[in-house]
C-alpha cells in the first residue's frame, strides 16, 4: 500500500510530521473550545449556588482545608443588603460506587442546610443516580436538615438520613461528601461570619 | 462493490457491534439508555469518517512500518476535538458520556476501518465506509441501548411507558452481555433471510 520506503529517515520524518501537525490542529481547537468550556462550567457551577441558596445579590469566593480529604473546598458566601444569609460549599467524596461524587451544599449562617444538590457523579442509572434531583425526591430530606442535633448518615450506619435501596454505598458516599461539607463550615465557623466583603 | 453495498453493509451483514464484535467497551459501558447509545454511536461515526478521511488521503505519504502509530495519532487527534467541542457546546451530553469519549481511541472499530479499509481505498469510498460503519454503530448501540432502558427502567428516551421500576440487571454490566448476547442472536436471523 505504502509508495515511501519504511527507510530509517523516513519513518522518523513521518511520524515527527504527523505528530506535528496534530498537536499544532489540537491547540487550535484548544484555543477555540477554551472560552465556551469555561463558560459552560461556570454556569453549572453558577446554577447550583442559586440553587442551594436564598437570594444574594453578592458573592464572596473562599476556600477552606476540610479536617479529612485532600484537597481544599471551595465556599461561596452569598450576600443580601451586606448580611450574610448563606454558603455554598462546592464539596466532594471519594466514597462513591464509580469514581468521586461532587455536591454543592447550601447552608444558612448558623450551619441548617438549605439544599444540596449534585453537581457530578458516575453512579449507577437507575440505582445510584437517585441522587439526582429530578430522577428521584431522595435528596429533598436534606432541605431543613439540621447536622449539628442529627447526624449525617444513612440508616443503617446509625445516622438520620433515609437510605436508598439498592444504593447504600452511594447514599452513604453523598452523606460522607455532605458531612465534610458541613465538618469545614464549623470548623472555620467564625472566620466565615467574619469576613469582610471586599 | 457498489457504494450502495458499501454504505448498507454497516447495518446488517457488518454490522461492527453484531457480526465484527468491534468496539464491545462502549457498545457495552454507555448503553445504559437509548439517547447514550446514540450520542455515543454519533461521536464514534464523526472520529469514524473524520480519521476514514485523513487516513485515505495520507495513505500514500506514510511508510507501512510506522502506518499504525500514524492512524492512532490521527484518531486520538480527533477523539480530543470531538471531547473539547462537545464539553464547549453540548455540556449535558457530555456529562453523561464524558467518560467514555476518550475510549473511541482505544475502539478497535475505527483502528480496524482505517487499516482494513481508508488505507487501502479511495476518499469517497472511504467516507462511505466511514458513515456505514459509524451509523451502523449507532444502530446498535441505539437498538442496545434502548432494549436495557425499556426493560430495567421502563422508559425510553426518558418517556415512561410502565409503572415500576423493571428489572434492575439490565441497568447493570450484566444485562448489558445479556441484551448483547440476543441482539446478536436475532441479528443472525435476519443476516441469513437478507443475504
Amino acid at each position: 500500500m505504502a509508495k515511501k520506503e519504511s527507510t530509517f529517515a523516513n519513518m522518523v520524518l513521518t511520524l515527527i510530521i504527523v505528530a506535528a501537525a496534530a498537536s499544532f490542529t489540537l491547540a487550535t481547537v484548544y484555543n477555540l473550545t477554551k472560552e465556551p468550556i469555561e463558560r459552560a462550567r461556570e454556569a453549572a457551577r453558577q446554577e447550583a449556588i442559586s440553587r442551594v441558596l436564598p437570594e444574594f445579590d453578592e458573592l464572596v469566593e473562599k476556600s477552606f482545608m476540610p479536617p479529612t480529604g485532600s484537597d481544599s473546598l471551595q465556599f461561596n458566601l452569598g450576600y443580601k443588603d451586606g448580611e450574610l444569609v448563606g454558603v455554598a460549599v462546592a464539596t466532594y467524596t471519594g466514597m462513591g460506587y464509580s469514581g468521586v461524587i461532587r455536591a454543592m451544599v447550601g447552608f444558612d449562617p448558623d450551619g441548617q442546610i438549605i439544599d444540596v444538590v449534585h453537581l457530578e457523579h458516575a453512579e449507577t442509572p437507575g440505582l445510584g443516580d437517585k441522587i439526582e434531583k429530578d430522577k428521584s425526591d431522595w435528596s429533598d430530606q436534606f432541605q431543613g436538615f439540621d447536622p449539628r442535633e442529627k447526624t449525617l448518615k444513612v440508616e443503617p450506619d446509625g445516622g438520620d438520613i433515609d437510605n436508598i435501596t439498592a444504593a447504600t454505598i452511594t447514599a452513604r458516599a453523598y452523606c460522607d461528601a455532605i458531612d465534610r461539607a458541613f465538618q469545614t463550615f464549623k470548623e472555620n465557623h467564625a472566620s466565615i461570619i467574619n469576613t469582610e466583603k471586599e | 462493490m457498489g457504494q450502495l453495498q458499501n454504505f448498507t453493509k454497516g447495518f446488517v451483514k457488518d454490522n461492527p457491534v453484531f457480526v465484527l464484535l468491534l468496539g464491545l467497551c462502549p457498545a457495552l459501558g454507555v448503553t445504559t439508555s437509548a439517547f447514550n447509545g446514540l450520542g455515543m454511536g454519533m461521536a464514534t461515526t464523526f472520529v469514524l469518517v473524520s480519521s476514514n478521511i485523513v487516513v485515505s488521503l495520507i495513505k500514500n505519504f506514510i511508510p507501512s512500518k510506522v502506518r499504525i502509530p500514524s492512524f492512532i495519532v490521527v484518531i486520538a487527534s480527533f477523539v480530543t476535538i470531538t471531547e473539547l467541542v462537545m464539553e464547549a457546546y453540548m455540556p449535558a451530553l457530555f456529562e453523561s458520556l464524558g467518560l467514555f469519549i476518550p475510549l473511541i481511541v482505544v475502539n478497535c472499530l475505527v483502528m480496524g476501518r482505517a487499516e482494513a479499509f481508508a488505507s487501502k481505498n479511495n476518499t469517497f469510498s472511504s467516507i462511505v465506509d466511514g458513515l456505514g460503519m459509524g451509523l451502523g454503530f449507532a444502530f446498535a448501540l441505539t437498538l442496545l441501548g434502548g432494549l436495557r432502558e425499556v426493560l430495567g427502567t421502563g422508559e425510553i428516551f426518558g418517556l415512561s411507558l410502565y409503572a415500576g421500576d423493571g428489572m434492575l440487571v439490565f441497568v447493570l454490566a450484566p444485562g448489558a452481555f445479556i441484551g448483547l448476547g440476543y441482539l446478536v442472536a436475532l441479528n443472525n436471523i435476519v443476516k441469513k433471510k437478507l443475504y
